[in-house]
């Protein structure tokens, strides 16, 4: 198989017309001293079938979410898919794109990307967002180097009910780039207000928070929101999951300065956790420092005038400004953002906020039945949106194999990141889960116990 | 041929709607009862009431005023625009692939973990390097990757002082900007003006002056004049003994499959676009993968976890004590690397290396039909792409190689990449892939042929290009100037 479609005749004629008669002549810049010899080792060539027959039965070893009722959640959400959605986001005009540097002819791409710039702006309730960024993760980094500033070494404050796997991102990029963390712990599942407190000072650059939190409980943000904004700090909060902002207050609402998450799970496949989709939400004061691609609407320099978009506030970026820019950022995750505007489109106003009150309402049920289980007791008190913390009369492991004879995969073991929460596992519960699945779990917690 | 599509908000009606949600099939509280009313949104979310038809036509015409590879010749410099192909589409979205999470058990993401760990294997002997992470999410998240990498490694020698990061002239705008979010500094290397290569005596005043503090070289090869510096060799044996490691942009990695590695060129370091070189689309701007290849003495720096196997099967490897720690969230853009693990079991060795000979011969094709009517930046053989240039038209003529690069959109094809390297004035870098038959080639040359000639006769038809795109040229100045970035109630679109 190959999509080369120049024949061995038509490679000869082009090779005489450059006055050469093998394709090994063209290698001639390449010294003798650093080629390969031999061919690569690799595996031979396969054909189209017995590849897809090979990539099949590679699919098929993994057990997918439509094989199992599944309660995993911590940052990676299943939300139903409407048909709409991957019909009009795969269209190859869209796919086979590259970042729309020639805007007459990128219309289409650049549209969908202020319009869902527009969108991302609608559910945080922020001024501006930009055409998105790789990752939740990265979207927290990017979010704190805004606030350090160039060159600047400031400290950074985050609350330990942030997804552990972002505070490792963070320490990594923090080490490299030169600037201190300083982690605030978690009180009955939600970040101590005393110790934020006690945490942020003058020098604090940035106050990071998730909302809700990796634990699925809703923060105190009226008793954070001041602690942040005692100082000069940029208050930042992170959203994983975006359906809880149909339900709960958005970020623009409650004083945040800069929101980040992730949406990928908003029209877009699972996917083992990638590719992402990394949004950024802001106050307008930070527009021109903002990382990555921003589109903005203009209109012809001449003639008709006519409405048109175009990539903007590019001596931002790296092409322009190289060592000076405000990110290194080039790829973002543009056809991911395709989907996430089809998906909020086809929801729309009151799908949304149906969509944040069935997880809502779908957990609490959940949790109201679970916790009645003896052995089984909720580890916060603290309100949540669609997941919650339950110790178990047994460890993960031993409730997870129990779960998988059952065709369930269960929550996720928090005591991977949390060392006193090593009987904990973290429920999640989204629309996709019906009152049949969720009384199959409880039927088969109730077998397990002690 | 002139149109606009209004926006979708401009669309719909009050209390219309396209999806509907599942059933509320549970016994249901009121909300003041779960949230505290404070944390309780107060207005619903301004989003689309728009039907499903209205959101079908409205994307179908979006997609429509879009120009990718499907639709035709894309010679984007530098960005490696080959066909994409279907079945790597097809693959992606196998329920076993799409619909698996990222923190299910092991044991039920045996495939995946597998083909992670191929790929992995896959990659090192292409790249020539000892082991890959697939991790980073994109090549400048590489390029960080990298260089986090390096300095880990200087860091454990106890050479944490060497802040010094050397970079072509003809680089990536990326490279300095991941070198700075190392925190380091950059320092610019002048390329020789004959061979396009480095200056070698350039460089070694360079490497003589702050030997102590040289961190790394970042390097693209063949570079972004299409280019292969032949005394890559003898850099690295400089670099190397001042106590420098070396780093290699993948971006131009199309033009070395089966040919040389950057290993054994050596480098110690190299990231992939796979994107680029693997033929995963660029889905108008991303998602793509940077995975980073590293030596030896890299790997403990690497980040985790890293695939691995044993008598039970595949599995996640923590990383050690030496680990840079993580890059993202969970493994990396596994649904690009399904379509890049179907990309290489395609072609196989033979194959790889008929990728890079027949982009090669692309390149030097077009170049060779372009010398009469165009500037060639640099006369001598290239690789996978070269830089012509707009010069003599915009001295005899005033048409620029922007004029050139809209005048291209009103035939059918997409532009190359203007005005980089930054070191060639009136630049346009030509990447014709190994994609593309002889007879859109033909074609390109004739259309740039004539675009040369309308400088020479017709010169304002070129200055007012494009003419047939749905929209002329916009106005960028306006857009810096007045920025709006998203749509708010009560603005319209003029059509």
């Amino acid at each position: 198989m190959s999509y080369i479609p120049n024949t061995p005749q038509d490679q000869q004629a082009m090779l005489a017309t450059l006055g050469l008669s093998s394709l090994e002549e063209l290698l001639s810049p390449v010294p003798e001293n650093v080629r390969l010899r031999r061919p690569l080792d690799l595996p031979p060539a396969l054909a189209e079938p017995d590849l897809k027959r090979l990539l099949g039965n590679m699919a098929a070893k993994n057990k997918n979410l439509d094989d199992m009722i599944s309660f995993l959640g911590a940052g990676t959400y299943d939300h139903a898919v409407p048909s709409v959605v991957p019909h009009l986001q795969r269209r190859s005009e869209f796919v086979t794109s590259y970042t729309p540097y020639q805007p007459e002819v990128s219309q289409g791409m650049l549209q969908a990307i202020y319009e869902f710039q527009t969108m991302v702006c609608q559910i945080t309730g922020l001024d501006i967002a930009n055409a998105s960024l790789y990752d939740g993760a990265t979207a927290l980094i990017e979010a704190v180097l805004l606030a350090i500033g160039p060159g600047g070494r400031g400290e950074v404050v985050i609350s330990s009910g942030v997804d552990p796997q972002y505070r490792r991102v963070l320490h990594t990029y923090a080490h490299a780039r030169g600037f201190n963390v300083k982690e605030v712990p978690t009180r009955d599942g939600v970040t101590s207000v005393e110790d934020l407190d006690a945490a942020v000072s003058a020098t604090t650059a940035a106050v990071v928070i998730q909302q809700p939190n990796f634990f699925g409980c809703i923060e105190d943000i009226g008793a954070i929101e001041p602690i942040a904004h005692k100082g000069k700090a940029v208050f930042v909060t992170t959203i994983t999951e975006p359906a809880s902002l149909g339900v709960l207050a958005a970020p623009g609402d409650y004083g945040a300065d800069i929101a980040v998450g992730e949406l990928m799970s908003f029209g877009n496949t699972m996917s083992y956790g990638g590719p992402a989709l990394g949004f950024m939400s802001a106050r307008s004061k930070y527009m021109r420092l903002m990382p990555g691609r921003l589109v903005g609407q203009t209109v012809e320099e001449g003639g008709d005038k006519r409405t048109g978009y175009v990539l903007t506030l590019q001596t931002r970026e790296q092409h322009i400004r190289r060592e000076r820019a405000t990110s290194n950022i080039c790829t973002n995750q543009s056809l991911l953002a395709v989907g996430a505007t089809i998906y909020m489109a086809a929801i729309g106003k009151q799908g949304f906020r149906e969509l944040g009150e069935l997880c809502l309402q779908k957990a609490h049920y959940a949790y109201r039945q679970i916790t009645a289980i003896p052995g089984y007791s909720a580890r916060f008190s603290s309100p949540f949106f669609d997941e919650f913390v339950i110790t178990a009369p047994v460890s993960p492991q031993k409730l997870q194999r129990h779960l998988e004879q059952a065709g369930i995969i269960g929550g996720y073991s928090p005591g991977i990141s949390y060392p006193d929460m090593e009987n904990d596992m973290l429920f999640c519960v989204t629309e996709t889960r019906t009152k049949e699945d969720i009384d199959t779990l409880v039927s088969v917690l109730k077998e397990v116990q002690a | 041929m002139r149109s606009v599509e209004s926006l979708i908000f401009e669309k719909g009606a009050p209390g219309r709607r396209a999806a509907t949600m599942t059933a509320m099939d549970v016994p249901t509280e009121a909300l003041e009862s779960m949230v505290p009313t404070s944390m309780l949104r107060k207005e619903d979310a301004p989003l689309p009431e728009v039907s499903e038809i209205e959101i079908v036509r409205h994307y179908t015409h979006l997609s429509q005023r879009n120009f990718g590879v499907d639709t035709g010749f894309y010679p984007l410099g530098s960005c490696t625009m080959k066909y994409n192909p279907k079945i790597n589409e097809d693959m992606a979205v196998l329920p076993g692939f799409a619909r698996i999470h990222p923190l299910q058990p092991e044991s039920t993401a045996q495939g995946a973990i597998q083909l992670i760990y191929e790929l992995e294997q896959y990659l090192s002997e292409i790249a020539g390097m000892a082991r890959v992470t697939l991790q980073p999410s994109a090549g400048a998240h590489g390029e960080l990757t990298g260089l986090m990498l390096i300095k880990a490694y200087h860091e454990s020698n106890g050479q944490g002082h060497r802040n010094i990061v050397l970079i072509p002239d003809n680089a990536h705008g990326t490279n300095p900007a991941s070198a700075t979010l190392a925190d380091y500094r950059s320092v610019e290397v002048k390329s020789d003006p004959q061979t396009g290569g480095i200056d070698m005596d350039h460089l070694k005043a360079l490497l003589d002056a702050n030997a102590a503090n040289i961190a790394a070289i970042m390097m693209t090869n063949p570079n972004t004049l299409g280019l292969f510096d032949s005394k890559i060799a003898e850099i690295a044996t400089l670099v190397h003994e001042t106590g420098g490691q070396l780093y290699y942009d993948g971006a131009n990695a199309n033009a070395v499959l089966g040919i040389t590695r950057p290993g054994d060129m050596g480098f110690d370091v190299v990231h992939f676009n796979l994107h680029k070189t693997c033929s995963t689309p660029h889905g108008g701007g991303g998602p793509g993968a940077g995975p980073i290849g590293v030596k030896e003495h890299l790997v403990p720096f690497l980040p985790g976890p890293m695939p691995a196997k044993n008598e039970q099967g595949y599995y996640w490897e923590d990383p050690g004590a030496q680990s840079i720690g993580k890059m993202r969230a969970n493994k990396g853009n596994f649904g690009v690397l399904v379509r890049a693990y179907t990309y290489l079991r395609t072609y196989g060795p033979d194959g790889l290396l008929h990728v890079s000979q027949s982009a090669i011969l692309n390149a030097n094709y077009l170049k060779h039909e372009l010398e009469s009517d165009y500037e060639i930046a640099y006369p001598q053989m290239c690789q996978h792409e070269f830089v012509a240039t707009a010069e003599r038209q915009k001295e005899e003529h005033d048409v620029t190689a922007l004029d050139i690069a809209k005048r291209l959109l009103d035939f059918g094809m997409y532009a190359p990449t203007v005005y980089f390297p930054l070191i060639v004035h009136e630049a346009m870098m030509i990447e014709p892939t190994e994609t593309e038959t002889r007879e859109t080639l033909d074609y390109f040359v004739s259309v740039m042929r004539q675009i040369a000639e309308e400088a020479r006769t017709n010169p304002e038809i070129v200055k007012t290009a494009p003419h047939t795109t749905p929209v002329g040229r916009l106005d960028q100045a306006l857009a810096a100037r007045k920025p709006n970035l998203r749509w708010t109630a009560g603005q319209e679109t003029t059509h």
